[in-house]
C-alpha cells in the first residue's frame, strides 16, 4: 500500500511540472525558450508515462516529442523570427468562458473514468485481455505491445507507415528535396549556360 | 580552429553510440520497449546532431538526400512485399492472408515465422521513419546557410 502511495505522488509532483511547464509556455515570448520547453512537457510526460507503465508509449514519446520534434521546430524557428507579436491585453472573455466549461465537463467526468490499473476497466476486458492471454500462444514474443503492433494489428501498422512516407512526400513537393541551397541550383544552371554558350562559340 | 571543440570531440563520441542503441532498439523490440519506430528517430537524430555540429554539407555528403528519399519508399516497399510474401509463401493449403507470418517458416510450433515476419516489418518502419525524419529535417534546415556563431 505504502509503494503505490510514493507513486502516486511521483505523479502529481509530475502533472504539476507539466502544469507549469505548460503555463510558462504560453507566457514566455522567446521562441528558443518556448521549443525548449516543449521538448521539457515532452520529456515530463515521458516520465510520466513510464510511471504509469506504459514504457512503449514514453520510448516514443522522449524519441519524437522531446528529441525530434524539438530539433524540427528549431530548424523552423531559423526560418521565421526569435520572438513572438506580444499578445494583445484585450481580455477575450468568450474564449474564457468556451475553456472554463469544457474544463468543468471534464472534471465532471472524472468519476466515471475506471480506477487505474482496474482489470475490469472497458480497455482491459475485451479484446486487450484476448491479446494478453493469446500472445504467448500465437506469436510467442515477449512483449506484447510488439506483438500487437506489428502482428495482430500489421494493417494499421502498415498504414502508418504510409502515412509517415505520405508527410515526408508532402514536405518534399512543398519545400524541395533539400539537396542545395536554391543559390547553388541558380549557380549550377548558370554553369552549364555559359558552357552552352561555349560549345556554341566554338561550334 | 573551430569555436565548438568540445561539441565536435563529445559528439564524436556519442554518436556512434546513439546509432548502436537505434539498432538495440530495433532488434531488441519483440523482448523489451521499442521497435522500428523508436529506433528509425534514433538513427535520425544521430545523424541530425552530425549536421547540427558540423554542418549540413557534411551531413549530406554522409547521408545524401538520395538516399534519404529512396529510403523512405523502400521501407513502405519492405513493409508491403513482407504482406505480399505471405500470400505466396503458405505450404499448409490454408486461406491466404496478407501479412499473415506464420506462412513465412513451416515451424508452426515455435512461431519462428511470426519473428520473422515482425523483424522485417520493422525493418522496413525503421527505414522509412529514419528516412523521412532526415528528409522532413533537410527539407527545413537546407534553406537556411549554416547556423551562424552567436545562434549557439
Amino acid at each position: 500500500m505504502d509503494h503505490t502511495d510514493l507513486t502516486q505522488y511521483l505523479d502529481y509532483v509530475l502533472i504539476a511540472m507539466l502544469l507549469a511547464v505548460g503555463f510558462a509556455i504560453v507566457r514566455l515570448r522567446n521562441l528558443f525558450a518556448v521549443v525548449m520547453l516543449t521538448g521539457v512537457y515532452s520529456l515530463l510526460s515521458a516520465a510520466w508515462f513510464v510511471s504509469l507503465d506504459a514504457v512503449d508509449v514514453a520510448f516514443t514519446e522522449a524519441a519524437v516529442g522531446a528529441g525530434i520534434s524539438t530539433v524540427l521546430m528549431l530548424g523552423a524557428m531559423l526560418l521565421t523570427a526569435r520572438e513572438s507579436e506580444p499578445a494583445g491585453a484585450k481580455r477575450h472573455w468568450a474564449a474564457l468562458a468556451v475553456v472554463v466549461a469544457a474544463g468543468a465537463a471534464l472534471f465532471f467526468a472524472i468519476p466515471d473514468m475506471p480506477v487505474y490499473g482496474d482489470p475490469n476497466s472497458p480497455a482491459n476486458s475485451y479484446v486487450g485481455m484476448d491479446y494478453m492471454s493469446s500472445t504467448p500462444n500465437e506469436i510467442a514474443v515477449p512483449n506484447v505491445v510488439t506483438a500487437v503492433l506489428a502482428s495482430y494489428r500489421g494493417y494499421d501498422t502498415f498504414g502508418e507507415t504510409v502515412v509517415i512516407f505520405t508527410a515526408a512526400l508532402g514536405v518534399m513537393l512543398l519545400l524541395g528535396f533539400g539537396t542545395g541551397r536554391r543559390e547553388d541550383d541558380d549557380d549550377a544552371a548558370a554553369g552549364k549556360a555559359a558552357k552552352a554558350a561555349k560549345t556554341e562559340d566554338k561550334a | 580552429m573551430s569555436p565548438h571543440l568540445i561539441l565536435r570531440v563529445v559528439s564524436k563520441l556519442l554518436i556512434p553510440m546513439i546509432v548502436v542503441f537505434g539498432f538495440y532498439v530495433q532488434f531488441h523490440g519483440d523482448f523489451g520497449p521499442g521497435g522500428g519506430f523508436q529506433a528509425g528517430v534514433i538513427i535520425a537524430v544521430a545523424v541530425i546532431l552530425y549536421a547540427l555540429i558540423f554542418g549540413m554539407e557534411e551531413a549530406r555528403r554522409a547521408v545524401p538526400p538520395a538516399v534519404v528519399r529512396y529510403g523512405a519508399a523502400l521501407g513502405v516497399l519492405i513493409y508491403a512485399s513482407v504482406g505480399v510474401a505471405t500470400l505466396f509463401m503458405n505450404g499448409a493449403g490454408e486461406p491466404l492472408n496478407f501479412l499473415d507470418y506464420d506462412a513465412l517458416h513451416p515451424d508452426q510450433g515455435q512461431h519462428t515465422g511470426q519473428h520473422y515476419g515482425i523483424l522485417l516489418v520493422e525493418l522496413g518502419v525503421l527505414t522509412t521513419v529514419a528516412s523521412v525524419m532526415l528528409a522532413i529535417f533537410y527539407a527545413f534546415a537546407g534553406r537556411v546557410p549554416d547556423i551562424p556563431d552567436e545562434e549557439w
